[in-house]
C-alpha cells in the first residue's frame, strides 16, 4: 500500500491535491472556531451556495477562469450577511436561508438553460460534492491558493487576540474602543475566501463539515481559547491529509472521503470527552 | 470637572421616545445606582452612557480629560458565553484590546497589570481554568478583572448580581465597594433598590418622573419612598412564593 502511495506521490497533481487540501483545511478550520461560537455555522453552507450561483454565471458566460466573478460575489453576500445580520428585519439564520437557497437554485437553473456541456448533471455533481476536480488543478491554481492561505493565516496570527475579543463579548468590545464593525468585516471577507478555496476541495455542500467539525471536536477536548484553535487546526490538517490519501488508494471521492473522516475524528474526541469527564 | 453631564437627555428606540428628560452628572469617586421600573430605560441609558446608541435628544459630555473608551463595562452574561472554551486568564487580557490599537500581542506590563487585576478580584488561583466552569460569582469575578484592564476610571456595571445566591450577592457589593473606595467611580443598573440605598452615594431614578441626587434625597422624595415601599413589597411577595 505504501508502495502504491509513493508511486502515486510520484504524480505532480496528487502533491498539488495534498498541498492545496492541508492548506484549505487549516486555513477553514482557524475561522471555524470563532464561527461556531458566535452561531454562525451555517454560513459556510450559505457562502458555499452562493459562489455554487456564481460558478454557474462564470460557466454561462464562458469565463474560463471563474475566481474572478466566484470570489467577489462571495465576499460581497459574506459582507452582506454576517454584517447586516443583527439588525434588519429579516434574521441572521433567515437571511442566510433565503440567499443559500435562491443562490442554489438559480446555480442549477442557469446550469441547465445554457448548459455548455453534455453531461449537466455530471458538472453539477462536482460542483456540488468536489468529486474530480481537486485532482485537476493546474499550477496556477495552486500557487493562488497558497498566496491566499498564507493571507489568511497572516491575518488570523496578527488579529487572533482581536478575534477572541470580539466572539467573546462583542458589546464589551465596542464600548471599550474596538473597531468591531471593522473587524466583523475582516472576517467576513476572510471567510468568503476561504469558501471559495474550499469549494475546490470537498465542493459546495460540504464545506460546512470542513468549518464546523474540527472547531466542534477540539471544544470537546480543550478548555482554552487558544487550545481549541491550535487543536482544531491540527485535527483539520490531519483529516486532509488521511481522507486525500484514501480517497487515492481506495478510489472514493475525495471531498466525501475528507468529511467522512472528520466525522469520525469528531466521534472519537466526543467519546474521550466523554471518557475524561466520566 | 464632572466625568460626566448628561442635560435633557431622551432616550428611545427608532425615533420612538422611552424616557425623557434624564439629567445627571457624574463625578469623580462617585457611586450612582440607576433604578427605575423594567422597560423604563436603563439599559437604553446604559447603552447610551457606553456609546453604542446616541441619544434621541439632549446634550452628553465627557469632561476632565474622559475618554469615550475609558468606561469599564460589566455586561449582563450573553448565551455565548455559557460554553466558550476560555482560560480566565485569556478573558482577562482581552479587557486591554480597546485601546492597544492595532498592536497584535500583548505587552509584559500589560500582562503584569491583568494579573495584578486577577489578584484585586481573588481569582489568581483561577487563572488558568477555564470560564464556563466556573461558579456566577467568580465569573463576575473575571469580568471585573477584564473591566479593570480596560480602565481604571469609570466602570459601569449592569445588574451585577443577577443570578447570584445571597452570599455572593453581598461579597459582589462588598467587592464593587472597595473598589470605589479605591477610586473608581461606579455607575451601576440595579433591581435592588435595597442594596443601592446601602452602598451607592448618588441615585438616578428614571420612569415616569425622574429623579437625580444624592441617596438621603432620594429616601425624602415622594416617588423614592413610593418605590422602595413598591420593591420590598415585590420582595415580600416573591419571598412567600419562595417559601411554599
Amino acid at each position: 500500500m505504501i508502495d502504491k502511495l509513493i508511486n502515486y506521490l510520484q504524480f505532480p497533481f496528487v502533491r498539488y491535491a495534498l498541498i492545496v487540501g492541508v492548506l484549505i483545511a487549516l486555513c477553514s478550520s482557524l475561522l471555524g472556531v470563532t464561527l461556531v461560537l458566535r452561531r454562525f455555522s451555517f454560513i459556510g453552507d450559505g457562502l458555499s451556495h452562493v459562489a455554487f450561483g456564481a460558478t454557474a454565471i462564470a460557466a454561462v458566460v464562458g469565463l474560463s477562469n471563474n475566481f474572478a466573478v466566484v470570489l467577489p460575489v462571495t465576499v460581497v453576500s459574506a459582507i452582506i450577511l454576517l454584517h447586516t445580520g443583527r439588525n434588519t428585519k429579516i434574521k441572521g439564520d433567515a437571511a442566510i436561508a433565503m440567499i443559500s437557497v435562491g443562490a442554489l437554485a438559480f446555480g442549477y437553473l442557469l446550469m441547465n438553460i445554457f448548459s455548455t456541456s453534455a453531461n449537466v448533471s455530471g458538472d453539477v455533481c462536482s460542483t456540488l460534492f468536489g468529486s474530480v476536480s481537486i485532482l485537476t488543478l493546474t499550477k496556477d491554481e495552486v500557487i493562488l491558493c497558497i498566496v491566499l492561505s498564507v493571507l489568511v493565516m497572516l491575518v488570523f496570527v496578527l488579529f487572533y487576540n482581536k478575534i477572541f475579543a470580539i466572539t467573546f463579548d462583542e458589546s464589551f468590545s465596542r464600548a471599550t474602543g474596538m473597531k468591531t464593525g471593522a473587524y466583523n468585516l475582516l472576517v467576513a471577507v476572510i471567510t468568503a475566501v476561504i469558501i471559495v478555496l474550499a469549494m475546490n476541495l470537498v465542493g459546495s455542500l460540504l464545506i460546512s463539515a470542513l468549518v464546523i467539525f474540527p472547531a466542534l471536536s477540539a471544544m470537546r477536548l480543550f478548555t482554552s481559547f487558544k487550545s481549541v484553535t491550535v487543536f482544531s487546526a491540527i485535527i483539520s490538517v490531519i483529516c486532509a491529509f488521511l481522507g486525500i490519501v484514501i480517497s487515492i488508494l481506495a478510489g472514493t471521492p475525495t471531498g466525501s472521503t475528507i468529511v467522512a473522516v472528520d466525522v469520525a475524528a469528531f466521534a472519537i474526541c466526543w467519546l474521550t470527552g466523554l471518557l475524561l469527564r466520566r | 470637572m464632572p466625568l460626566i453631564e448628561a442635560e435633557n437627555l431622551i432616550l428611545g428606540y427608532e425615533r420612538r421616545a422611552i424616557a425623557e428628560g434624564i439629567s445627571f452628572t457624574v463625578n469623580k469617586g462617585d457611586y450612582i445606582c440607576i433604578v427605575g421600573e423594567n422597560g423604563s430605560g436603563k439599559s437604553t441609558l446604559m447603552k447610551t452612557l457606553l456609546g453604542l446608541t446616541a441619544p434621541l435628544d439632549g446634550t452628553f459630555r465627557f469632561g476632565d480629560n474622559l475618554r469615550k473608551n475609558e468606561i469599564g463595562y460589566l455586561p449582563q452574561q450573553t448565551v455565548v458565553q455559557k460554553d466558550f472554551p476560555a482560560s480566565v486568564t485569556e478573558i482577562v487580557l482581552s479587557g486591554f484590546e480597546g485601546r492597544k490599537g492595532l498592536r497584535p500581542f500583548y505587552t509584559r506590563e500589560e500582562k503584569e497589570t491583568a494579573r495584578r487585576n486577577m489578584d484585586r478580584m481573588g481569582i489568581t488561583h483561577l487563572a488558568g481554568s477555564c470560564y464556563r466552569n466556573l461558579s456566577g460569582g467568580q465569573q463576575q469575578r473575571v469580568l471585573l478583572a477584564r473591566a479593570l484592564c480596560a480602565t481604571e476610571r469609570v466602570l459601569l456595571l449592569d445588574e451585577p448580581v443577577s443570578g447570584l445566591d445571597p452570599k455572593v450577592t453581598v461579597e459582589m457589593y462588598e467587592l464593587i465597594s472597595r473598589l470605589n473606595h479605591e477610586g473608581i467611580t461606579i455607575i451601576m443598573v440595579s433591581h435592588d433598590v435595597a442594596a443601592a440605598l446601602k452602598y451607592a452615594s448618588h441615585i438616578l431614578h428614571i420612569g415616569d418622573t425622574v429623579f437625580f441626587g444624592t441617596r438621603d434625597e432620594y429616601v425624602q422624595t415622594s416617588e423614592g419612598k413610593l418605590f422602595i415601599e413598591r420593591s420590598s413589597n415585590t420582595r415580600k411577595k416573591e419571598d412567600k412564593r419562595d417559601d411554599r
